[in-house]
């Protein structure tokens, strides 16, 4: 008798900080552009009936961001747009002042600030300071303040993440900027977790550069943005049209970022009320897993407030459990979530970010990212309380065995086949 | 059932698999990381080791709609298998690393999470037949394909690890399974076999080891006159049996053929003699393994000692309290290095295996 495959069981999405839903409005007004033909940088009447759409998106993104429209640089998404920021303001900052070799950064980035950071540093004689983060992932500003001061003439670029994508974290980045500032050291923030679940204000933040992208706010993937100062020299990394301000080129995705624009205007719009609703399933989410598993620890900041910690991330480490039994566990059960570690080839690696921290590797590699977002409902909160404590008691099983010699032969038959 | 298939990337893991899947069994795809660094063994694309090799398992799930996820087990691996590997040939054996992968990581590490987290057996594609016994236990046996058959890299499994076994594939041969491949829509229906050690991606084992345990020249020594032959750069590139590459600069004074008869880990010195001391009719082995009940008599059955190698007559004895195993070759055996693995067979049978600590030669035996 064929049984049924995982795949069709009611699904529970709670890794949202991977990618989240698109909003309807956003496929709707995306999918009507498609239909729509014309490059953007054509001179004639669908031509310019395209450009229109795209300055009418940019126009509103940046009002929703906070920044003017020709600030707004679209990209691929945020990796690119990180990679734009690190390496095309390294080169044009070391350009100016050959002085100028070295990168300031956090130990807790994302790998699209990090890798790029490494690959300066192996091929063109940077320079990288990683700064420590505190337990709750926090960066320590005066290391910052430390480190720039040390010689702030030498300093290219100070790039921070304004909320941590792992463990939710949010970045002190006005503090950070207040450092950089009165050395006229640009910041680049990547605030791809944070729009659309904190208030964020590229003017107000001072910040000089600013990651976004579609996918994480309920736009499409493979879209994104580079919101870049006005007057900022930026190196460009693709070569081309240079259509957009000459720091990027290739032909603009008009149907993408139409429906990134539709996105970001409804996630600002409704942040609020968002953010406080999934602060509220996300407290009881966590209330609720550590009541089945007492010894499960929270990690990240424990305040939901816009300094403190994004309002939808759980991130809890399970004593004695691996990560992916967890997560393959739990897929099984209809629900989605995350070690919250990178991937390479699809091996996971103890996360980077909980080392940073001061975790072991064992509770690294012990760690669930649990993230919510629009679409998440009391429901998925009970699925997962429901499932949580089974899960965990599996997962240590198979956790601590390390060989059949340390099982007593039989052993198998005991932990048969559930349900 | 709920099983979790092995699936290595290629054409057999990916078959056996799908048959696991339609034979009504709840089937979840694994695909076992096992380099730590899967972009150095990236190239010649060896069988298990490479990300392409991950991506080709993954799609493969995908074609057969089962859920798949990456393992990794390369830290397990390094420690059970590739530095057993180094301390072996350090210690002037020549070790199966298959044997032990299987021994050691997929049928104990991976099939004890599997079992832990829930799974009933574990599934992969290699061709050897499990049956039950008259008296109820299972039995591991040969292919149908013998020119397939790798029942001799599962005689290290235990009564235990075979009754959490599934071999789909055992009934089948090589061809079936490609053209059944194809008509299940997998990729990889026409991926080259894997051959040769997934680890060492270029093939070349005596470079390897050579990179690995360094360089240390010795002599070369003739096994009658004791005289030095020459000298060598390291006795890596050395086996027993080898003939080829030796590179001394005269012949033998009967101007016959010399062949490796022996390597000294500590010395390097490499004995070099005629082929007929190559032959050996008795082997002591050690670390046995049953895949059933302990033999308590001499069993009259065949033994394999080498992967795809010849089946050989022979009277097998327990002994040493059941540690070791003594094996008389009624019919010879010529190259034979400690290290190997000799599986011991009644008929199609896989009886169970042992590694071999020594071989003599008690009988005036021909070198044919």
């Amino acid at each position: 008798m064929s049984q049924v495959p995982p795949t069709t069981a009611p699904s529970v999405y709670l890794d949202h900080a991977a990618s989240t839903p698109m909003h309807p409005e956003a496929v709707a007004a995306m999918t009507a552009q498609l239909t729509r033909v014309g490059n953007p940088s054509s001179l004639h009447a669908p031509g310019r009936a395209a450009r229109r759409s795209v300055e009418e998106s940019r126009e509103r993104i940046a009002d929703a961001v906070g920044c003017r429209p020709g600030e707004v640089v679209f990209t691929s998404g945020g990796t690119e747009s990180d990679n734009l920021a690190v390496k095309g303001l390294f080169w044009s900052r070391r350009d100016a002042d050959p002085r100028r070799t070295r990168i300031i950064t956090s130990a807790a980035e994302h790998h699209a600030v990090l890798d790029p950071v490494y690959w300066l540093a192996d091929h063109e004689g940077a320079e990288v300071e990683l700064l420590p983060v505190d337990h709750l992932g926090r960066l320590d500003v005066d290391a910052l303040r430390r480190a720039v001061e040390r010689d702030p003439g030498s300093v290219a670029l100070v790039s921070l993440m304004w909320a941590n994508n792992e463990v939710g974290t949010v970045q002190p980045v006005k503090d950070v900027v207040a450092v950089a500032e009165a050395h006229g050291i640009p910041v680049h923030t990547d605030a791809v977790q944070a729009l659309s679940q904190v208030p964020v204000d590229f003017a107000a933040s001072g910040v000089d550069a600013m990651t976004v992208t579609a996918h994480k706010v309920g736009g499409p993937y493979g879209v994104g943005a580079l919101i870049v100062r006005r007057d900022l020299d930026l190196v460009a990394l693709l070569h081309g049209g240079g259509q957009e301000r000459d720091i990027r080129s290739g032909t603009i995705d008009t149907p993408a970022i139409v429906g990134f624009a539709t996105a970001v205007e409804l996630a600002v719009k409704h942040r609020e009320e968002h953010a406080e609703r999934i602060c509220g399933l996300r407290n009881d989410l966590v209330r609720r897993v550590v009541e089945q598993v007492p010894d499960a620890a929270v990690n990240g900041d424990p305040e939901c407030t816009p300094d403190h910690r994004l309002p939808g991330n759980a991130h809890l480490t399970f004593p004695g459990c691996e990560g992916d039994s967890l997560l393959m566990l739990l897929d099984a059960r209809g629900i989605a979530c995350s070690t919250g570690s990178a991937c390479s080839a699809g091996v996971p690696q103890p996360s980077h970010v909980l080392l940073a921290m001061g975790r072991t590797v064992e509770q690294a590699r012990s760690s669930l990212r649990f993230t919510l977002g629009h679409t998440t409902t009391r429901a998925d909160i009970d699925a997962l309380a429901e499932a949580i404590g089974p899960v965990v008691e599996r997962a240590r099983a198979a956790g601590v065995l390390t060989g059949l010699g340390d099982a007593p032969a039989g052993a198998p038959t005991a932990v048969g086949r559930e349900g | 059932m709920r099983v979790l298939a092995a699936m290595s990337g290629g054409v057999d893991s990916a078959v056996a698999a799908a048959r696991a899947a339609e034979a009504g069994h709840d089937v979840t795809g694994i695909h076992l990381a096992l380099s730590r660094n899967p972009k150095s063994y990236r190239t010649g694309a060896r069988g298990c080791c490479t990300i392409e090799d991950s991506n080709d398992a993954r799609r493969a799930a995908d074609v057969i709609g089962i859920p798949f996820y990456v393992w990794d087990m390369s830290d397990r691996f390094h420690e059970d298998v590739v530095e057993d590997f180094m301390a072996e040939y350090a210690a002037g054996r020549t070790p199966n690393p298959c044997l032990r992968c299987n021994e050691k990581i997929k049928f104990a590490a991976v099939l004890d999470r599997a079992l832990a987290l829930g799974f009933d057996a574990v599934v992969t594609g290699h061709y050897a037949q499990l049956r039950t016994g008259p008296d109820g236990l299972f039995e591991l046996h040969r292919a149908e394909d013998m020119g397939k058959d790798q029942s001799y890299v599962l005689g290290v499994l235990s009564q235990e690890q075979l009754a959490h076994s599934m071999f789909p594939l055992g009934d089948s041969r090589k061809e079936q399974v490609r053209v059944e491949a194809q008509h299940r829509g997998l990729s990889v229906a026409h991926k080259p076999d894997s051959h040769d050690i997934c680890f060492i991606s270029d093939g070349d084992t005596g470079g390897w080891l050579r990179e690995k345990l360094g360089t240390g020249s010795g002599e070369i020594v003739d096994s009658g006159t004791g005289e030095v032959l020459g000298v060598h750069e390291g006795s890596f590139g050395f086996t027993i049996g080898q003939r080829k590459g030796l590179r001394i600069g005269r012949p033998a004074p009967d101007g016959r053929p010399r062949y490796v008869l022996d390597i000294e880990p500590v010395s390097g010195t490499v004995t070099v003699g005629p082929r007929e001391e190559l032959t050996v009719d008795h082997l002591t082995g050690i670390r046995p393994r049953w895949c059933g009940t302990v033999p308590d008599r001499p069993l009259e059955g065949t033994v394999q000692l080498r992967a795809h190698g010849d089946e050989h007559r022979a009277a097998v004895t327990v002994g040493d309290g059941g540690a070791q195993v003594e094996v008389r070759l009624r019919d010879p055996a010529q190259g034979i290095a400690p290290g190997q693995a000799a599986v011991v067979y009644d008929g199609s049978r896989v009886v169970g295996s042992a590694t071999i600590a020594a071989t003599r030669r008690t009988a005036a035996t021909s070198g044919a």
